[in-house]
């Protein structure tokens, strides 16, 4: 019962938020209003006992992408009106899209007609269940080769990323560390008779 | 009187006994924070050959300690200044965030063999997913006031952040790979035994770089560049004024003690006692002093605050792209090192793998 | 649960995904270490790995008959040694065609070598998925690795933009797909491609599996390039450089050929007519719109990507047989086209020079007299895409049409003979242009690297050679395909 009341107070925030994310028209608000959503749903994962899915997706997501990216959005100076015209001559072909994923996601949830009943629930697990250890066990044996396979995905989004953004141009000033730490003073000061000094 | 207070305790069901120990846990942090402000003003001064706080005295005694109950006072009398241009709400918001997860964390910090609030399996990732989360506080106040300072501040402190979690997660993991477990009890228990079956001793690296990257998570010197007085005056509170400002101070130093108290706990094996096995047997004091208690603990988390004050006052400032370097280039190499380290360690049995 | 530990033999027949990973990672390593100072010296050893790499695979990668591995996630068969063998000989190739090119724009940087080798990874995991996981994971990986090869030339603004387009765009379908296969995972209950086979073949079509279907035929179309979804396949081949243009026109068809197969025709061989029938009109439009559009193209490049939409159209028409006859066809198509784009793209690079890209129309009128060698290999490659007689781009078509005659398609029969009547306008007008036409602009004279012009040399051989001789590839495909 309490999971229930829980489930549907924290799908309502979902919900609002997802919408206040596309509603908004501060770009920080909407990506504020992004980290609320992801907050909330790491709590639906929560209700279904997915906790380690929940935290990380906290940790992942909450702690570090959307950190990144408020970091660009706030240093954007978005002229949001500017962007906004325009927008809704589009805007019949995002209801189009919109009304025919729902009837197509009203098809699939009502799919107990065609057979398939998809939206029992699980019994509970026990409580000596460990999301993270049952998570661990199967990545790491049933589903080896796509992990194995997604960490090539992230080595390949680094030197993708490093590909395309480091490059030493010409004539680059560039910070040698090593040199910095070791100077002396005799590389930086030079010291000279004046020409006063010889003065009687 | 104390037995039948203990009955009643017993009595009551466990959402009541959580709640009563979050408030007295909460209400123990804010205490804290306040005579640990004065300790780090002392600890500073005699550093320094000053005095400190000397003037403001309770009921006549104790030169001095009355000093953070009087700042307290005046900060709530003053003015909460709201710049017009500010975005307000979030401007308000911002304390709020910066502080929630610094008490939330508390939660899972096992203080004493039977005591914690919340005994979960995942917990060492929610202390990571919660002190992540705290950066908000300190980008919005940047971001909101409006101010270029402030602005500054904010932008480094998110570089910042997000460059020593990843140092200290992958600290963790070294912790993990010697527990088997994300649960922080399990962690400590797993380090019985005495000093030198600590986590520090195989995992010195990893120590140093977790408590490097928890001075930088809290902004503390010499990582404060998102403070910056002589660069960028206060940095991301520079608007902020009376007790709202007071909020972002409590949340950084409850974050010190939290960092502190992580740092035992991962570390140096939390409530247990450092004279386990090495006091003779019998007599009241030699078994209080091997029992594991909360006594221990919050001797740790003490010498950890005392490094804190310490490292403040005596390193001269980061300057911020040698920041960057040192997350980078240094902490996470070398945990990277003696994570693969560890895997050798752990596949030859020497160690804590021993068994 | 009681795993069985990973053994040797059970994984010998991943071979060619393994050594991809270690000489990838040994590629990086070397370039990290010793880029700088030798430029090049990676881009050499991404060849040896590559030609190391299919002798490897030719040894240790052959299985008899179909296996799955890794607890059915992978399928190890016939089609995917062939693909396999063909993808590591065919990037080795690009990167032969390549060299001269990236030099003269100082871009023959290492990363380059390892973001192909990366993008053969994707291709070689998309040949083996026998897993809703693994095919994702294969997409994104080839997607990922293209995107940074089309930004790769910093300075180059029509790159950045191609590779913008093309990330937002791909964004998008891979968007379907994950959609479309969540649909199928809910109707189905499984990930497994055996499974849903299973499970979609037992009974007849639900509802909900036609929407997930929906979905997935709008990604594979996108993927493949298929009108309405092939907006971004000009721009992308024109922006990018025309080294990585040469790439993405190659190889990844070997993947989105067996995407397709892997996806439709197997897993999803339950529902071939609802597949069939949507795949349809989008040969039908592919076809029209991609022959009648590159007539009006100025730019070779452009008409070429044009002319990739319309060949795309002609291997959806090998899929709409809905036979294995007719995947069999589509096989060999691809690789002819694969065969031909190689060399086509090949001539672009090696005639053009730094600071000339040699992507105009005009930039070929009479090239014959200028590099005598050139615009016989173009010759060839042009007559065979055109579909004339002893090249090998003959025999493929004719395949394509007999099987759609076979199962009675007469109406794409119709279609697919008419459209390839315009197409051979445009192939044979750049014949013309090279052989009748005096030169307008005062083009540098071609002189490309020996081992390049060697090989774009045997290149146009092999299309005239199979072409004589098309027996052998056409039984392979009809074999592996059976």
């Amino acid at each position: 019962m309490l999971v229930e009341v829980l489930f549907y107070v924290f799908a309502t925030i979902l919900i609002a938020a997802a919408l206040a994310v596309i509603i908004s028209k501060n770009p920080v608000h909407a990506a504020l209003f992004l980290v609320l959503s992801f907050v909330t749903s790491a709590a639906i994962w929560l209700l279904i006992e997915a906790e380690f899915l929940a935290i990380v997706l906290v940790l992942v997501y909450v702690g570090a992408v959307m950190v990144l990216f408020l970091f660009v959005v706030m240093m954007l100076d978005i002229k949001v009106e500017e962007h906004r015209r325009g927008f809704t001559r589009y805007a019949w072909l995002g209801w189009i899209t919109a009304v025919a994923v729902i009837v197509e996601i009203v098809g699939v949830v009502t799919a107990r007609r065609f057979g398939v009943d998809i939206t029992r629930g699980a019994a509970p697990w026990p409580a000596s269940y460990s999301n993270t250890q049952a998570l661990g066990s199967v990545l790491y044996t049933h589903y080896a080769y796509p992990f194995e396979l997604a960490a090539v995905v992230l080595l390949v989004a680094i030197v993708a990323a490093i590909a395309l953004t480091t490059r030493t141009r010409r004539g680059l000033k560039r910070q040698d560390i090593n040199r910095q730490v070791n100077v002396q003073s005799t590389d930086r000061v030079r010291l000279v008779k004046s020409m006063d000094a010889k003065s009687p | 009187m104390l037995a039948s207070v203990s009955t009643v305790w017993s009595a009551l069901p466990a959402y009541a006994q959580s709640t009563a120990w979050i408030v007295v846990i909460t209400v123990a942090l804010i205490i804290s924070v306040a005579l640990l402000t004065l300790w780090e003003r002392k600890v500073i001064g005699w550093i320094q050959l000053r005095r400190g706080p000397n003037r403001v005295r309770i009921f006549g005694l104790l030169p001095g300690v009355g000093q953070p109950f009087a700042d307290v006072v005046k900060l709530l009398l003053k003015e909460v200044i709201i710049p017009v241009r500010a975005n307000k709400v979030l401007f308000v918001l911002a304390p709020a965030l910066a502080l929630i997860p610094a008490f939330a964390t508390w939660a899972v910090i096992p203080l004493s063999p039977e005591l914690v609030v919340a005994n979960i399996d995942a917990g060492l990732l929610y202390v990571l997913s919660l002190t992540s989360v705290g950066v908000y506080g300190i980008i919005l106040a940047g971001w909101a006031a409006n101010s270029k300072y402030a602005f500054l501040g904010a932008m480094r402190s998110a570089a910042q952040i997000v460059a020593y979690e990843i140092a200290m997660g992958f600290a963790l993991v070294g912790v993990l790979m010697v527990s088997g477990s994300l649960n922080l009890g399990t962690i400590v228990r797993t380090q019985h035994g005495g000093p030198l079956s600590w986590n520090w001793f195989w995992l010195l690296p990893l120590t140093v770089v977790y408590f490097i990257s928890g001075l930088a998570e809290t902004n503390r010197a010499p990582f404060d560049v998102a403070e910056g007085e002589s660069e960028i005056v206060a940095g991301f509170h520079v608007e902020y004024s009376g007790i709202a400002f007071a909020l972002f101070f409590l949340a950084e130093y409850a974050n010190m003690i939290l960092i502190s108290a992580l740092t035992s706990v991962f570390f140096f094996g939390g409530w247990l006692s450092p004279l386990d096995g090495y006091l003779p047997e019998g007599g009241a004091a030699a078994d209080f002093l091997m029992a594991p208690s909360f006594f221990w603990l919050g001797l740790k988390i003490f010498v950890f605050l005392f490094l804190f004050l310490w490292l403040r006052a005596t390193f001269p400032r980061y300057r911020y792209d040698q920041i960057m370097r040192l997350g980078w280039k240094v902490l996470i190499p070398i945990t990277l090192i003696w994570i693969a380290v560890e895997m050798v360690m752990s596949y030859n049995h020497v160690g804590p793998w021993a068994t | 649960m009681a795993e069985p530990t990973l053994t040797w033999a059970g994984v010998a027949p991943a071979t060619p995904e393994i050594y991809l990973v270690m000489a990838l990672c040994a590629v990086l390593l070397v370039e990290a270490f010793a880029g700088e100072k030798r430029r090049g010296l990676a881009d050499t050893l991404t060849l040896v790995v590559l030609l190391v790499g299919a002798l490897v695979s030719a040894v240790y990668g052959h299985v008899s008959e179909r296996t799955t591995l890794f607890h059915g996630l992978y399928v190890a068969d016939e089609l995917g040694y062939v693909l396999k063998l063909a993808g590591f000989l065919i990037v080795a190739v690009t990167l032969v065609y390549s060299r001269a090119y990236l030099e003269q724009r100082d871009i023959l940087r290492g990363e380059y070598g390892v973001l192909c080798l990366t993008a053969l990874l994707g291709i070689f995991v998309l040949v083996s998925a026998n897993n809703l996981i693994t095919v994702y994971i294969g997409v994104e990986l080839l997607a990922l690795s293209v995107y940074a090869l089309i930004a790769f030339d910093r300075e180059s603004g029509v790159a950045a933009e191609a590779a913008m387009k093309y990330f937002v765009l791909s964004a998008i379908a891979s968007g379907a797909l994950l959609y479309g296969m969540s649909i199928i995972y809910g109707m189905t209950g499984s990930l497994d491609l055996d499974v849903i086979a299973a499970r979609v073949g037992a009974g007849h079509a639900s509802l909900g599996v036609i929407f997930g279907l929906v979905f997935i035929v709008v990604a594979v179309a996108f993927k493949l390039g298929a009108v309405p979804f092939h907006m971004w396949l000009p721009d992308v081949y024109h922006g990018a450089p025309t080294s990585v243009t040469l790439f993405i026109s190659t190889v990844p068809q070997l993947a989105y050929f067996s995407l397709t197969f892997r996806l439709l025709a197997h897993g999803l061989a339950g529902v071939t007519a609802e597949w069939t029938q949507m795949l349809a009109p989008l040969a039908v439009l592919t076809l029209i719109v991609g022959n009648f559009v590159a007539i009006a193209q100025s730019n070779l490049k452009r008409m070429l990507a044009y002319s990739t939409i319309a060949n795309v159209g002609f291997i959806l028409l090998g899929f709409i047989a809905g036979t294995p006859a007719g995947y069999s066809a589509a096989l060999y198509y691809t690789l002819v086209y694969v065969l031909v784009a190689l060399g086509s793209f090949g001539v672009i690079l090696l005639a053009s020079r730094r600071g000339f890209e040699a992507d105009s129309l005009d930039d070929y009128k009479g090239l014959y007299a200028r590099d005598p060698l050139l615009a016989i290999v173009m010759l060839a490659l042009m007559f065979s895409t055109a579909g004339v007689p002893p090249f090998i781009g003959f025999w493929a078509k004719l395949r394509i049409i007999q099987e759609l005659w076979v199962t009675h398609h007469n109406a794409l029969v119709i279609i697919a003979a008419a459209a390839s009547v315009v197409g051979a306008f445009y192939y044979l007008r750049i014949v013309k242009l090279m052989y009748f036409d005096a030169p307008v602009t005062n083009a540098p004279k071609p002189a490309g690297h020996f081992g390049a012009r060697v090989a774009l040399g045997l290149n146009a051989a092999a299309v005239l050679g199979l072409g004589l001789v098309p027996g052998p590839l056409l039984d392979l495909c009809a074999r592996i395909l059976h």
